[in-house]
């Protein structure tokens, strides 16, 4: 093996396992605040990808050429619309469930995926078949020992990294993220500080859902493509990220996010068979991780109180 | 009220055995009607009077009356409910369509009653049906590819296949609760269907074919003669189809009935307080998720020599999900619930050839709303009754 092809698949783990980070960011903050698991999250970044995608087609109608400037303006559009969805999804079919069986809103979410991805393939015109997602970034390159590093990758990269210390910081070093992570550690005593509980739950739905829109554009930036079945599958990968790395821990969706795209990079290129085997190997040792670590590597400290 | 405090008379002041026969009786046509009728206003028709009548029924005190006869007369209702499915599979003799689609909700009833021990009873939700459903149809496949084995055994096979796998899975699964089991077969379903895309094995992407079933030399795939009249191959397929759903049906309702059930039942509740009250939690876990994978393997070995072709894309993500939808929309842990609900979600969008597209959305909402507003499912699980003949004082 060349440095140069090895080169190229690290860039591009890291680039997926950016994304991967940012979905179970989601994950993992909806999981902090109320203890339940919203899997409709990869199709809404799959709606957050085609909100992208449908103003693109309305800022080109418009006349604006500036590539910036559409990403700009691509980003804030497509981010505000999903954390609007995330916040009415918490709202209205999250919330009411609250008291139910833990499984009752996992469902009910993963119907709620269903139901949007098959609206965008029925509903959405040509739903059906993938769309060009335009290529805005500059794609000049610079020739690294045998392999191009592109700048698409390296800004894409960068931004997803930033975003992910921002939340971070966000989390870490606000007063509202103070507030999510006081309703995350005990309801009743934030509420009874004074925090309003129902627009903090509401606020961090919306935040991971904005998160999960950033992902979406990186992907449609990265792959120039967006079709209706990405979120599934993305969502999935989101989901075991967060699981691997230990629910309600930001640190450990970020370790199991680019472990997942470590794993698909090694099922790739390292392994003897062939490498469209990569997602079997990665969601095998997914499951042979569960079996070992049955809450996460980075545990959550809990125990039954009988 | 009536019916508890004078168990004699039922609905309508009718003994509850002439209401039950009636009932099935009534359902067995209805179901035939629903399985012919051609035309979309036909259906809908059907589909508007099954709504209504199931509404007004149940506002008269129809279930109560029901569970009595059930009770009182389980032989006779059990008999009549059988002769019913068989009437209903011989008056449509003929048809190949119809038929097809009995034996399909047939079998994904069976897999369905598998799910709701795993989900329903224990608590275990599985994501995997699906992937448990095209083990039994692969092994299906490649058994009469490749071997002689008779074709009862492959049923069997697709059932052991099914349970073998499922062990590789029994690790996580038990070790993990809640969330981080769901992951478990989620991951599980994805990978599953991914291997048989990529694998060229079994067929990649285009899938393999199957053989037929045959039962002690008699082929299945061969038009079966009744009375001078030539029935459609389905015929075969459907009795077959019909004996394992009765047969899933019966074992499961045992289980459920016996200390294994009450056993299943009380891990769901509290798994703490099962393992202080000395009760293995492993092995009911254990013995559930087989149980359930068993009868997803057997009825998915048959699918397969029915529709005697096969490929990944009927072994989907979302196929699971439309099973777990099925045990969660009858009502977790009732039998009763899963065939009804097996019924709507197989045989509707089949006969509503508008809807066929709109399916996944509309079963979707369907779920959604059902768990907003009625989340104990369409006919929900009674509690235990521990006595028999003991009644709550009103």
């Amino acid at each position: 093996m060349d440095i140069g092809l090895l080169g190229q698949y690290l860039a591009n783990g890291v680039m997926l396992g950016t994304m991967y980070a940012l979905v179970a960011v989601g994950f993992t903050l909806f999981f902090g605040v109320l203890d339940v698991i919203k899997f409709s999250h990869g199709d809404v970044l799959m709606l957050g990808s085609f909100t992208g995608f449908t103003v693109y087609i309305g800022v080109l109608a418009m006349g604006i050429e500036n590539p910036w400037l559409m990403i700009a303006v691509i980003l804030i559009v497509s981010i505000t619309t999903t954390a609007a969805v995330g916040a009415l999804i918490a709202r209205y079919l999250v919330l009411p469930l609250k008291s139910a069986p833990p499984l009752n809103i996992l469902l009910i979410t993963l119907m709620l995926g269903t139901a949007i991805r098959e609206a965008v393939r029925l509903f959405y015109p040509d739903g059906s078949n993938p769309k060009n997602f335009p290529a805005l970034l500059p794609t000049a390159s610079v020739d690294l020992g045998g392999f191009a590093l592109r700048a698409d990758s390296v800004i894409l990269v960068g931004a997803g990294i930033a975003v992910i210390i921002g939340l971070n910081l966000l989390i870490n070093r606000t007063r509202l993220g103070l507030a999510i992570r006081a309703v995350a550690q005990d309801e009743e005593t934030a509420k009874i500080m004074g925090i309003n509980y129902t627009l903090i739950v509401l606020v961090t739905f919306a935040i991971g859902s904005g998160a999960a829109a950033f992902a979406g554009i990186m992907n449609g930036l990265y792959y120039n493509e967006v079709n209706f079945g990405m979120g599934l599958l993305l969502g999935l990968i989101g989901f075991s990220a967060a699981i691997i790395g230990g629910l309600g821990n930001i640190y450990g969706a970020i370790l199991g996010g680019f472990l997942f795209a470590g794993l698909q990079t090694v099922g790739a290129v390292a392994l003897p068979f062939a490498s469209a085997y990569k997602d079997v190997f990665a969601f095998g040792v997914v499951i042979a991780l569960m079996a070992w670590k049955p809450t996460g590597l980075i545990a959550e400290r809990s125990s039954d109180r009988v | 009220m009536t019916d508890k405090t004078t168990p004699k008379s039922g609905w309508l002041g009718l003994p509850p055995l002439a209401v039950g026969l009636g009932a099935v009786a009534a359902t067995a046509v209805y179901g035939w009607l629903f399985l012919l009728a051609e035309s979309e206003i036909a259906v809908l028709g059907l589909v508007a009077l099954a709504a209504l009548g199931g509404w007004a029924l149940g506002r008269t005190g129809l279930p109560d009356t029901l569970d009595a006869a059930m009770r009182g007369h389980g032989r006779s209702m059990n008999g009549a409910i059988l002769l019913g499915l068989l009437a209903v599979i011989f008056l449509l003799g003929e048809e190949h369509f119809p038929l097809l689609m009995l034996t399909t909700m047939l079998l994904y009833m069976t897999v369905a009653l598998g799910l709701n021990v795993q989900f329903g009873l224990t608590g275990m939700v599985n994501f995997a049906g699906a992937a448990f459903f095209g083990m039994g149809a692969y092994t299906a496949a490649v058994l009469t590819a490749h071997s002689a084995v008779p074709p009862l055994l492959i049923l069997v096979a697709g059932g052991v296949i099914a349970a073998a796998i499922g062990f590789l899975l029994i690790v996580p699964v038990v070790r993990t609760a809640g969330h981080y089991s769901a992951v478990v077969t989620i991951a599980f379903g994805v990978l599953f269907k991914t291997f048989l895309e990529v694998n060229d094995v079994l067929g990649g992407p285009q899938g393999l074919m199957v053989g037929p079933m045959k039962l002690f030399g008699w082929d299945f795939n061969s038009s079966p003669v009744l009375l001078g009249v030539e029935m459609s191959f389905y015929v075969n397929y459907a009795l077959l189809g019909g004996g394992l759903a009765v047969l899933a049906f019966v074992l499961t309702q045992r289980l459920e009935r016996s200390w294994l059930g009450l056993t299943l039942d009380s891990v769901r509740l509290d798994e703490t307080a099962s393992a202080c009250f000395g009760l293995n939690v492993v092995r009911a876990k254990v013995l559930a998720f087989t149980f359930g994978n068993v009868l997803a393997g057997v009825a998915g070995a048959l699918y397969g020599m029915m529709i005697s072709f096969i490929a990944p894309n009927s072994f989907t993500f979302a196929d699971s999900l439309l099973m777990v939808s099925i045990v969660l929309l009858g009502g977790l842990g009732s039998l009763w619930g899963t065939a009804l609900a097996a019924a709507i979600v197989v045989l509707l969008p089949e006969k509503l050839q508008i809807l066929q597209e709109y399916r996944f959305l509309l079963f979707s909402g369907l779920v959604i709303l059902m768990l907003l507003f009625r989340p104990q499912g369409l006919l929900p699980r009674k509690v235990r009754s521990y006595f028999p003949s003991w009644r709550p004082q009103q």
